[in-house]
């Protein structure tokens, strides 16, 4: 048995296309059971975050299995499959493992170490254990996925040197304007990411927070949550000098604040820096405003290629991570192939001991004058043949259950003794229950 | 006994620089104490050398170019071990100490700089100047290494470049506090220095000011542009990049005067 992973994330796609593959959780059970229902796979894990769309499955034909979910993935939301191809990654054993490791320890992710996606990955699981679509290789390979993700989350710094979009535009701020106490954040609009990015200015230090929306009560409901002041609109120029951070996320058609505005705060406030954080689509501060002296904005993008550069910088982190599941999907492979070594041997003595019965039934009309002695030991000659004919390549197969050989001997035993379909009916019932 | 000195400061400063520029490259805690305590030594025995010679000759080695550079790589350094204790940014070595090296490394290359060999020791009211002098330069130098490091780090802010070297540099307001600090003391020092040169040169030649001295030109002109970045700093509130461009400016112009006054013997009768 394999596991194959197909699936498109942050790296390979842009959001665009990315929420057009996303599967709701609401409605999670449909492509689950569509999922298993298909010829090559037997067991199926979907994950559907903002940042990927990953299906996990266990499957016989590695080739085939691979091929139906890029099928299955662009077929159900009635995607252009050629579109979506190049996209897509998809692999399997060894590398489909350290692929899953990696995400439920949040290597792969945006923001590594960021801790959501392992209880992501949880709820996806509890949809697959719900349905029963995860049989006894899933099961026992996510499990070891949480698991892993707990080792390195323990035994790394990567979760405890976390950086989010929010907390990155923290450090911006802090590598203008120095040290955060005493500063002033103004909040335009109201969005999520800002109010966030808000509490984290708060917690280093921000003294005073003002709050600006179009619609007042809003304003001041806010402003009250921060302790802070409330602008209206409308006199939000007269405000913006005091504030030495800026964020912004209104749905304004166009930019409001624009280059000459920027300008007359930053003379005003004697020319000490300002910071501005533009989250809004489309913009609410004029990009131009970046060219001004002693003025600074980000852009969402901008923020996004910080948490980048950070990443980079907790390579050292990642790398022990990375040994750790390295350590882990070996380990976990080896258990793999050994469950794949199994069901072969089960097979292949089904399929001599087919054999034998077939000659004996063939040609006991011939032995009429055999004692029931006789009988009994002609059957123990021929299953002693088999037994002895069997045991070299047994105990090759079990030997190499620890090695790296397996695949190859498997992959020669069926095709040598042509054991595809009666070991794929075994095990298919077997991890289907 | 001052030549070992000399070459053991040298060796020391030496290693100060490299290690400064390998923190630049890969920055650890261990590398940033190490390099402070080579400088500290360097210093250190920089000043026996200074202590030495001063004592054997009875004057301050000011005199002449190899002693004028080595006694502003004194100051530098020691200027530097300053602000490095003061704003905790061990990368400002990596901008710093290479020109400290640099003073020392010609200042020993250039033992006895044509036209002066055995320059009378410098006195009284010039010996005063000189001093004021060197030290105001000290501080503008470093105001020059906190004003690459501004633009730099402006540079990655405004266009985003958020590489290895954005995560090692201060933060701008950082850089910018550490300029005005340099300026603020600099500036007095300098003016100080000025008068202090308008005294002796009418107690010598009668004239406060020797128009057709070049020397006299570039320092006056530096000193005009730091009274200008003075007051901008002060009353209109510049800083940042205007600060940080005038602040290099002004550097370059003070090291022209520098090689200027090498070449005025007239100075020093």
């Amino acid at each position: 048995m394999h596991i194959i992973v197909v699936g498109l994330s942050h790296l390979t796609a842009t959001v665009e296309i990315r929420e057009k593959l996303a599967f709701s959780p609401n409605m999670i059970e449909r492509p689950l059971r569509e999922l298993v229902a298909l010829d090559e796979i037997v067991e199926g894990v979907i994950l559907s975050t903002c940042n990927r769309v990953e299906i996990y499955a266990s499957t016989r034909d590695i080739a085939g299995g691979m091929a139906r979910l890029r099928r299955f993935l662009a077929d159900y939301h009635h995607f252009n499959y050629e579109r979506l191809e190049g996209h897509l990654y998809s692999y399997h054993s060894e590398a489909a493992i350290r692929h899953v490791f990696r995400v439920a320890a949040s290597l792969d992710s945006m923001v590594v170490g960021e801790p959501q996606i392992l209880g992501q990955l949880k709820a996806a699981y509890g949809f697959a254990a719900e349905y029963k679509t995860s049989g006894i290789i899933l099961n026992r390979f996510l499990h070891k996925a949480f698991s892993v993700a707990k080792r390195v989350r323990t035994e790394t710094r990567i979760a405890a040197s976390a950086v989010s979009v929010a907390f990155a535009a923290v450090e911006l701020a802090r590598k203008i304007l120095g040290d955060l106490s005493g500063k002033t954040v103004m909040l335009i609009g109201a969005g999520e990411m800002c109010e966030l990015a808000a509490k984290h200015f708060i917690g280093c230090g921000a003294e005073r927070i003002m709050v600006a929306n179009r619609t007042f009560e809003r304003a001041e409901r806010l402003a009250e949550e921060f302790c802070g002041q409330a602008v209206p609109f409308e006199r939000l120029f007269e405000h913006l000098h005091q504030a030495d951070i800026v964020l912004s996320s209104t749905g304004a058609e166009q930019a409001f604040i624009g280059p000459a505005e920027v300008e007359a705060a930053v003379r005003r406030r004697r020319y000490s820096p300002m910071f501005f954080i533009d989250i809004a689509v489309p913009r609410d501060i004029d990009p131009r405003v970046n060219d001004l002296e002693n003025a600074y904005l980000f852009t969402l993008d901008d923020l996004q290629e910080v948490v980048q550069s950070n990443i980079a910088q907790r390579n050292v982190e990642a790398d022990k991570a990375v040994e750790i599941v390295d350590m882990e999907v070996a380990r976990f492979y080896r258990w793999l192939s050994s469950l794949d070594v199994t069901p072969t041997i089960v097979a292949l003595r089904r399929r001599f001991e087919e054999i034998r019965q077939a000659e004996l039934d063939r040609n006991s009309a011939s032995w009429k004058g055999l004692s029931p002695e006789d009988e009994q030991r002609l059957d123990l000659l021929t299953r002693s043949i088999i037994n002895k004919l069997l045991h070299p390549a047994m105990a090759v197969l079990k030997q190499s259950g620890q090695g790296g050989r397996t695949d190859l001997y498997v992959d020669a035993l069926r095709q040598l003794f042509d054991l595809q379909e009666a070991e794929a009916d075994d095990s298919g019932q077997q991890t289907r229950e | 006994m001052s030549q070992a000195f000399h070459f053991i400061t040298l060796a020391l400063y030496g290693g100060a620089t490299a290690t400064y520029l390998a923190y630049l490259a890969r920055t650890t805690p261990a590398m940033a104490s190490w390099a402070h305590k080579l400088i500290t030594l360097g210093f250190i025995s920089h000043i026996l050398a200074i202590v030495h010679y001063t004592s054997c000759s009875g004057h301050l080695p000011i005199t002449g170019m190899q002693e004028l550079l080595s006694f502003m790589s004194l100051a530098i350094a020691g200027a530097f071990i300053l602000f490095e204790r003061r704003f905790k940014v061990a990368i400002l070595g990596a901008f710093i100490l290479p020109l400290v090296m640099l003073m020392l490394v010609a200042s020993s290359l250039f033992p006895h700089f044509s036209g002066q060999p055995q320059a009378a020791p410098v006195a009284g009211m010039a010996w005063f100047h000189v001093l004021l002098a060197l030290l105001s330069y000290a501080m503008f130098s470093i105001a020059c290494g906190t004003g690459v490091m501004y633009l730099i780090q402006q540079h990655f802010l405004k266009h985003k470049h958020f590489g290895s070297m954005f995560h090692k540099l201060p933060s701008l307001e950082t850089v910018d506090r550490i300029s005005f600090q340099c300026l603020t003391i600099g500036f007095p020092l300098l003016t100080l220095a000025i008068i202090a040169g308008a005294v002796r040169s009418e107690l010598v030649i009668g004239r406060f000011l020797v128009w057709s001295d070049p020397r006299q030109m570039w320092t006056l002109g530096s000193w005009l542009l730091y009274a200008v970045l003075f007051y901008g700093r002060i009353a209109v509130g510049w800083r940042g990049r205007k600060a940080a461009l005038l602040s290099i400016t002004g550097f370059i112009l003070l090291c022209f005067t520098l090689v200027g006054s090498s070449h005025n013997v007239n100075w020093y009768p």
